[in-house]
């Protein structure tokens, strides 16, 4: 098995490196062939695994396969730990990775870095896998920081545009912030476990109940709290989600693939796998269960006013995200891999959607300048109106199951505030219906708003676009149906993932679960189905039956309406605290420390000084040969004279 | 007879008749070659002396060895001589200060 693995991890990386380096001489035919190649070779093996292990419940693989480095006592190796929760990662990600690569083809064609974006996007694939495959915490964080270094480059890709550039410094910045905790907490775990490997960690969890740090702070919730913000950071929560909107101004493949499907999870994933640590502290599970109900609350409401077709789809991606974080609080983590899962694909579908829309009209991203594209396009319309779906949790959908699992998760809670994290995602579904129909009634239904010229040209996006967009609608539409129970209670995750016996929502889920159909039949007495419906109203009424009313009440709610534009004032805050204190901050070094001591006192000191001393000692050098004979001469005497005196010698004897 | 202190006596003399053309000679620089000759003259006085008066030969090779030095020393300065009054048009003492700090 291990050359399969290394198959997987390695296929991407080849072909990106031989695209990366020879792109241009190959052309654009050779590179797309070849990155598509590996990852399709990722993508069979990646079902291959899942087959294995999920399916025919192999064994967990775990073995380091090459000492990277060995720094005393302590080994860094590069090596795989491929359980179930490895396994259903792999898939999501090499199957949507080739989805993108596939649909690349279309939505670049134009554009002059094509080969390069195929390197990139490979890359990245590389990279992600690194991630979920680890064995060990060093190589954990070798794959998310390459992930995030590829996320740089990506949303940085038109780097002729200045608003580009910017966002791609912010979001390199806010996760370097999220980072710091990483390692902090990383650098925790080795100190009180004395190892980096997973398996060895999590065997002797038990030692760490009852120690302190800095005698007051239980050490378990300082490390998980420290690699929550890790995960905070990758997975855009509250407060650190500020990059994430900011991202969109990348190509909308990589908005789908890293910012939507995957890297984004990737503290989701992560949170799971270290589940025997967190399930340690249920200080660190509150945390992590209110901060995910802040983001998927406060999140889904700014998506309300946003009028960029990308920036409505990614405030609903950082609201999900939010809705997964909650799953983790509650200790619900096959829930929230589960929910990881349907997300990936229904919202690179919604992307990918999105970018078929964006390439249609030009890139026209403003929703107020579409509308009734539903006969010109038909099949973007269909895709996006079932990734739509299951997005709100329409029954049946796969992000209904994945959505309601939650919520029921979070009902089981007994975490304290587990009663307003409740109301937070309950009404998270009603806004969530909301935007998404509101997305979808504007781009697609109702008068036209294209401008004339576009309008004539208007035709659906070519094969490569759509295969994709439909490839993805299939699972959208029916992988919760079919996995919901094998994977939250039949224990496909059950070897990843460890819950602590004191923390019963996913016991009490599998008690009341029956089968996902009855699921179906079930829904219409729940409060969620209803917010939904109450969503989708709202949406239909502000959207297209009274288009003027949305005017009325931005005017009446002058305040709330600036607060929610404002986006919160978190970039304002950013602005004047980080931004703003990092420049002063700077300024005040690059005065007093650079200028002053560096520059001034140490540099031309010295210089000055040598040149002071020297003011004396110059003239003594005359230049004529007999005044150095005349110094020779005397010291010579004097020396002499010396050693004579000194000496027991006598003139006289 | 004369003494081993009469020749050291006379050879201090010359010795210093030569440091001081050293110093106090401002004008030119054969003179101070010719004072650096006296200085060896001293020394090769005292050799002679005591290789005589302690019946030791070794000082008198020594002397020859001096000659020898002392020729070839004065056959170099004056070709450097000759080389400067060239490059200058002066073998002033004066002159020759471009060492000055």
């Amino acid at each position: 098995m291990l050359n399969t693995y290394l198959t997987i991890v390695l296929a991407p990386l080849i072909g990106s490196i031989v695209v990366g380096l020879a792109g241009n001489r190959l052309g654009r035919t050779l590179s797309h062939s070849i990155t598509i190649l590996g990852v399709t070779i990722s993508t069979v093996l990646s079902f291959y695994v899942f087959n294995h292990h999920v399916l025919n419940e192999g064994e967990i693989f775990n073995q380091n396969i090459y000492t990277w480095m060995q720094i005393g006592g302590l080994n860094i190796s590069f090596g795989f730990l491929v359980d179930n929760l490895t396994s259903v990662m792999l898939v999501v990600v090499s199957f949507v990775s080739l989805m993108v690569h596939i649909y690349t083809i279309g939505y670049m064609h134009e554009d002059e870095g094509y080969t390069k974006f195929f390197s990139y996007i490979s890359l990245f694939t590389f990279a992600m896998f690194t991630l979920v495959m680890s064995n060990n915490f060093m190589q954990l964080f070798f794959g998310w920081e390459a992930v995030g270094l590829v996320s740089y480059l990506l949303i940085g890709f038109w780097h002729h545009k200045e608003s580009a550039i910017e966002a791609n410094l912010k979001a390199f910045i806010v996760n370097r912030v999220g980072d710091f905790g990483f390692i902090l907490g990383i650098a925790l775990v080795l100190m009180f476990f004395g190892t980096l490997d997973y398996a060895e960690t999590f065997s002797q969890k038990d030692q760490i109940i009852g120690l302190t740090l800095f005698n007051d702070f239980s050490a378990i919730t300082v490390i998980c709290l420290l690699l929550f913000v890790g995960a905070m950071g990758k997975s855009a929560q509250v407060p650190l989600h500020v990059w994430l909107p900011g991202s969109m101004e990348g190509p909308t493949p990589i908005s789908a693939l890293i910012h939507a499907a995957t890297m984004v999870t990737a503290g989701i994933f992560m949170v799971s796998r270290m589940s025997p640590l967190f399930e340690l502290s249920d200080v660190a599970l509150t945390v992590v269960m209110v901060i995910g109900a802040i983001t998927a609350l406060f999140m889904g409401l700014l998506g309300i006013v946003q009028n960029d077709i990308k920036k409505v789809v990614a405030y609903s991606t950082l609201s999900q995200l939010g809705y997964m974080t909650v799953a983790l609080g509650v200790s619900a983590y096959s829930v929230a891999i589960f929910h990881l899962m349907t997300h990936a694909f229904f919202k690179a579908l919604l992307f990918l959607a999105a970018g078929s829309v964006i390439v249609a009209l030009h890139h026209e991203q403003d929703i107020r300048k579409m509308g009734g594209l539903r006969k010109k396009m038909p099949i973007t319309y269909i895709t996006s109106l079932l990734g739509t779906l299951a997005l709100i949790g329409f029954p049946g959908f796969a992000g209904f199951y994945s959505k309601d699992m939650i919520i029921e998760a979070v009902h089981y809670s007994e975490l304290p505030f587990s009663g307003w994290v409740y109301f937070a995602v309950v009404l998270g579904v009603f806004i969530t219906a909301f935007y998404s129909m509101r997305l979808l009634f504007l781009v697609f239904h109702g008068e036209s708003r294209v401008d004339k010229h576009t309008e004539e040209h208007l035709h659906e996006t070519a094969p490569s676009i759509t295969v994709p967009l439909i490839l993805l609608a299939i699972p959208s539409v029916v992988i919760g149906y079919f996995t919901i129970e094998p994977m939250l209670f039949g224990g496909w995750l059950d070897n990843g993932i460890y819950i602590d016996t004191s923390h019963e929502s996913v016991e009490k889920l599998k008690h009341h679960f029956h089968s996902a159909f009855s699921l179906i039949s079930h829904s219409v007495m729940t409060l969620p189905f209803w917010m939904m419906v109450g969503g989708i109203a709202t949406a239909w009424l502000f959207s297209l039956y009274r288009t003027e009313w949305a005017d009325v009440i931005q005017r009446r709610f002058k305040r709330i309406n600036y607060v929610l534009v404002s986006l919160y004032g978190f970039d304002r805050l950013n602005e004047i605290i980080f931004v703003r204190g990092a420049l002063k901050l700077g300024n005040l070094l690059w005065k007093i420390s650079d200028m002053a001591i560096i520059d001034q006192l140490l540099v031309n000191g010295s210089a000055r000084f040598a040149r002071f001393v020297g003011s004396f000692i110059r003239p003594v050098q005359t230049g004529y040969v007999y005044h150095y004979a005349f110094f020779m001469i005397i010291s010579l005497m004097l020396v002499l004279g010396w050693v004579l005196v000194a000496s027991d010698y006598s003139f006289y004897s | 007879m004369i003494a081993l202190s009469d020749y050291l006596i006379l050879s201090s003399i010359v010795f210093c008749i030569g440091l001081a053309g050293i110093f106090i000679n401002r004008t030119n620089i054969i003179m101070l070659l010719m004072c650096v000759e006296l200085i060896l003259a001293a020394v090769n006085t005292n050799f002679i002396a005591f290789s005589y008066f302690n019946g030791d030969l070794a000082g008198q090779v020594f002397v020859f060895f001096i000659l020898t030095v002392a020729a070839a020393e004065v056959a170099i300065g004056l070709a450097i001589l000759t080389l400067m009054f060239r490059s200058r048009g002066s073998i002033d003492i004066d002159v020759t200060n471009t060492l000055k700090g």
